[in-house]
This record gives structure tokens, sequence and C-alpha cells, in this order.
């Protein structure tokens, strides 16, 4: 039981986190506002949580100008990806008990 | 604690289909687009059909009065069928608070648009040569290919519709006499009951 629990991932504890590295996981370059509106919450909130998972290496993400406005578009690095496996496995191994 | 986990991953599968799939196309595009497939159908029934056996596998003399008509017929349904199905998704989108223009509906269009814009092509190619007979097949076959083709990012129900529409093709083909009957069945009939089915479970 107490492996079970060592492979779920503390980034992803936070309903959030969980639900930005859904969405990155299915699609690519998703820009700020996109993701604002899938899970849909406020602007404070979805930044720091996108730090925490930049923090973690588990995202990355590009700064471009989209007609003369920057526009931040992000992705999901292999690593990041690899880690939402490992906790969604982990997940399922314990409700398997 | 089960609990939690069990509505995670619940909410992960939600979120993952609610940003890979535009499900505020409407339903309701579907029976309006029906409903004009079947009046574009009878006009050009009632203006050439019903003249002529245009309706065989060999190619037609058409005069270039006839192809700019039919032309014109099949160009007017196109855009009516366009623009409602544009005014039925928009009004959806606004009801969900949706923008209308996300990646997920660009790759839906660009999926719609490399298998429908190829027959289009190939139909006008072989209208202009005179093989009208073919045409009600391959419009249905191309527009089914075109559905499966982007039934993934929009309702499963989607790559049915377009099996169903191929289907239908298939047999446009071989009952070539019955063509515009297969056509209307298809484009009409079927279209309408798929959008009224989408619009009932997807409210």
């Amino acid at each position: 039981m107490k492996d079970v629990f060592k492979n779920l991932d503390k980034a992803f504890e936070n309903r959030i986190r969980l639900g930005i590295m859904a969405v990155l996981m299915v699609n690519q370059n998703v820009d700020f506002n996109m993701l604002k509106e899938i899970l849909a919450v406020t602007d404070g909130n979805l930044a720091s949580h996108l730090k925490s998972l930049e923090k973690s290496k588990y995202i990355s993400y590009k700064k471009e100008f989209l007609e003369r406005k920057p526009n931040t578009n992000y992705n999901a690095t292999i690593s990041g990806k690899n880690a939402f496996k490992k906790h969604i496995n982990a997940i399922e191994q314990l409700l398997k008990k | 604690m089960k609990e939690k986990y069990i509505e995670d991953l619940k909410e992960i599968k939600e979120i993952m289909n609610r940003s890979t799939r535009f499900i505020s196309l409407s339903g309701l595009s579907g029976v309006s687009t029906g409903i004009i497939a079947l009046a574009g159908v009878y006009i050009a029934y009632q203006t050439f059909f019903k003249k002529q056996d245009y309706l065989v596998y060999d190619a037609t003399n058409l005069s270039n009065e006839g192809i700019s008509h039919l032309l014109l017929i099949a160009l007017g349904t196109l855009i009516l069928a366009i623009a409602s199905a544009f005014f039925f998704t928009k009004r959806k989108t606004k009801n969900r608070n949706e923008s209308l223009w996300n990646n997920t509906i660009k790759e839906l269009i660009f999926n719609l648009i490399i298998p429908l814009t190829t027959g289009g092509l190939l139909c006008l190619m072989l209208l202009l040569k005179g093989f009208i007979g073919i045409l009600p097949s391959l419009t249905l076959i191309f527009y089914g290919l075109a559905l499966i083709n982007s039934s993934k990012n929009t309702f499963p129900e989607i790559r049915s519709l377009g099996l169903i529409e191929i289907i239908v093709g298939l047999l446009a083909f071989q009952f070539i006499e019955y063509g515009l009957i297969f056509w209307a069945f298809g484009f009409g009939f079927i279209q309408i009951t798929y959008g009224l089915i989408v619009q009932k479970k997807y409210k």
C-alpha cells in the first residue's frame, strides 16, 4: 500500500494542476486564455499553478507576439507527460485495492 | 480518499474530452442543413432530372446553360447550409459561453475541408465533362469521409453518421437511376435524424 502512495505525484495533488496537465496531454501549444476557459479559473489562480508546474519542469512555455499582443503557449514536457502517466497509473492501482 | 481519486479520474477524462472535442456544434444545424438539402434536391429535380434521364453511368450532353443552372443550385444550397449551420452553432456557443474560434474548431474545420474540397473539385470536373449520374454517389461518399475524418474533434456520433453516408453513397452508385432519392435520403433524412439525436443528447 505504501508503495502505491509513493508513486502519487505531489505536483498533481491540486485539481487545477491536474486539469492543466490533462489539457496539455492531449493538446499542443495551448495559450493562457484557452486554459482559463477550459478550466474555468481566475487569471491569478491559473498563473500560480502554471508557475509551479514550470518549476517542476513538467510544462514549458513559449512567448510570442500575436498582433502585437504577447501570447504565451504552453506545452507538456516529456518528463511532465511521464509523471502524469505514472500518477494516473498509481491512482488506478490504488483504486484496484 | 478513494472518492477523491475517482472524482479526479472522472474530471481528467472530462477535461480531455472538452479540450479536444467541439461539442457546441448544434444539432439544429444538422436539421436545418438537412431541410435545405431536401429543398435543393427538389429544385434540381424539377428543373433538370424530370426532363431528361441524366442518372446514368455515361457522360451526358449538357448545355452550358444547364451546367450553370445546376452549379447555381448546388452553390446556393451549399451557402445556405453553411450559413444555417454557422448560425445555430454560434447561438449555442453563446449560450455555453464558449468562443467560436479555438484550436479545436480550427482542427475540426481543417479536417473537414480536406476531403470536402477534394471531393468538391473532383465532382466539379466530372460535372464539366458531363458525368452527372455519379455525382450524387460521390458527394455522399466524400461527405461521409470528411465526417469520419473530423469526428475525433466533435461528437462521437458524427463517426457513425459518416459511415452511413458512405454506405448510402455506394448504394447510390450501384442503383444509379435512384441517385437523387439516395441523395435526398443521405443529406436530408439521415442528416435531420442525426441532428435531432445530437440535439436531444447534448442539449
